[in-house]
């Protein structure tokens, strides 16, 4: 798979690299057993720090998500298709029950938004110290 | 493992001016360190001093625990480009790196080869593009597979496109040799993707030293209504104010969460964060409120 990151997102190099592996997680375009690109393969082409990369792959790694073998590289342990598309629809519904009181509250579309982004950024600000 | 660069109350003198003074700083693991100022900061007398072509003045430079201008062992730990990549221009691309290859014991061909993107042996020096002319001097320096690299502004004559295809040559050899890395440059736009450390230099003084993460985590940029500061709870120390008008404009240094209603609370990119810090005649004192300027005079 290859890497795309967008140096204005706010969001860290190497958690853009944790979601990108998650996302083709949830698509199925990775499955148990394949191989993410090397640390160098990464770096020669995205021209990022190795220890962004490295990091990356060490927070997927503490989430199960994939297994480091040294001398060989990092494989896919994990997936995310079962577990992600059972819970989206309790969590959408209960969002959707958020959105509609911070409307009644009399919170506009874009205040909406910049709350969830604020605290968003926060709680994962949080998760990362 | 010593520390690939530590450096202690380090100074150099040229005559009565000061380019460099009490400079201390410890680069203990490898990292990415960016040395980032305006013209005349430091940058090029603090990576002269850590390659041993310069005598300080006072304090000390040890690269890998050696004195870079005394011991010669040193020489081997370090790779260097100095600005503009200097090479001899009359060599072709295959007699430089038999010329590296028998003037260092410790030598990576295969790397080396790998980090020249195809320029080919037979091509002279002289007629590379600034781009491969660069990579060159990177794989010239990288295939000694040293503890220090020392980059002296290596994007100054490069476009955008020959830039990133440096940055990605330099971290592709740096994922390999496990190198720390210092790079001295005018333009943080430059370094931001890579770098780690922060060390921002500013009339021969280090203005601002730190990891990127802290940095960024420490500080805000607080916007609100002009009045008279008082302590803020949350903000240790203001860095920089600016009013116009009735708004006033404050970069801070925060020790705890900012929950004052009154200003709105932003996060600053790294690119503003060292520029305000360049600036610091921007500095002004506190200003009570103009008054208002609608006045009848009658």
């Amino acid at each position: 798979m290859e890497f795309h990151l967008d140096q204005r997102s706010g969001l860290p190099m190497y958690l853009q690299i944790v979601q990108q592996v998650k996302e083709a997680l949830r698509l199925g375009l990775l499955d148990v057993g394949d191989q993410l690109p090397t640390v160098r393969e990464v770096v020669g082409v995205l021209a990022i720090n190795p220890n962004t990369v490295a990091k990356a792959y060490r927070e997927l790694e503490r989430e199960g998500l994939v297994d480091a073998k040294p001398g060989r590289g990092t494989f896919v342990a994990g997936t995310l298709i079962a577990s992600s598309i059972e819970h989206h629809e309790e969590l959408r519904r209960a969002l959707l029950g958020w959105v509609v009181e911070a409307e009644r509250a009399g919170i506009d579309e874009e205040s909406i938004r910049a709350l969830v982004s604020s605290t968003l950024r926060e709680a994962l600000d949080r998760r990362v110290a | 493992m010593s520390a690939p660069l530590e450096t202690t109350a380090l100074g150099k003198r040229y005559r009565r001016t000061w380019a460099l003074r009490d400079c201390t700083l410890t680069i203990s693991e490898p990292a990415i360190v960016g040395i980032a100022g305006p013209n005349g900061a430091g940058k090029s007398t603090l990576l002269g001093l850590a390659v041993g072509l310069l005598e300080p003045t006072e304090g000390t430079v040890r690269v890998a625990g050696r004195d870079p201008r005394h011991d010669p062992a040193a020489l081997a730990e370090i790779g260097y480009v100095a600005q503009e990549a200097p090479l001899y221009r009359s060599f072709t691309v295959g007699e430089m790196l038999a010329f590296a290859r028998a003037s260092n014991n410790r030598w990576d061909d295969a790397l080396a080869t790998e980090l020249l993107a195809g320029a080919s042996s037979q091509t002279r020096v002289a007629a590379l593009s600034p781009g491969q002319r660069a990579q060159l001097a990177l794989a010239l320096a990288l295939g000694k597979r040293p503890a220090l690299l020392l980059l002296d502004e290596p994007f100054a004559l490069l476009d955008p496109l020959a830039s990133r295809a440096f940055l990605g040559a330099l971290m592709d050899g740096v994922s390999e040799t496990g190198s720390t890395v210092v790079v001295a440059t005018r333009l943080v736009a430059d370094i931001e993707r890579v770098c780690e450390r922060v060390v921002l230099l500013g009339t021969g003084r280090v203005r601002l030293e730190g990891t990127v993460e802290e940095l960024l985590a420490s500080h805000r940029l607080l916007t609100g209504a002009r009045r008279p500061l008082g302590r803020i709870r949350g903000v240790e120390q203001i860095v920089r104010e600016r009013y116009s008008g009735r708004q006033a404009t404050l970069l801070v240094r925060v020790n705890g969460p900012i929950v004052d209603p009154t200003w709105s609370v932003d996060e600053i990119g790294l690119e503003d964060l060292l520029l305000a810090y360049m600036a610091p005649e921007e500095l002004q004192p506190p200003q009570p409120p103009e008054p208002s300027r609608l006045r009848w005079h009658g």
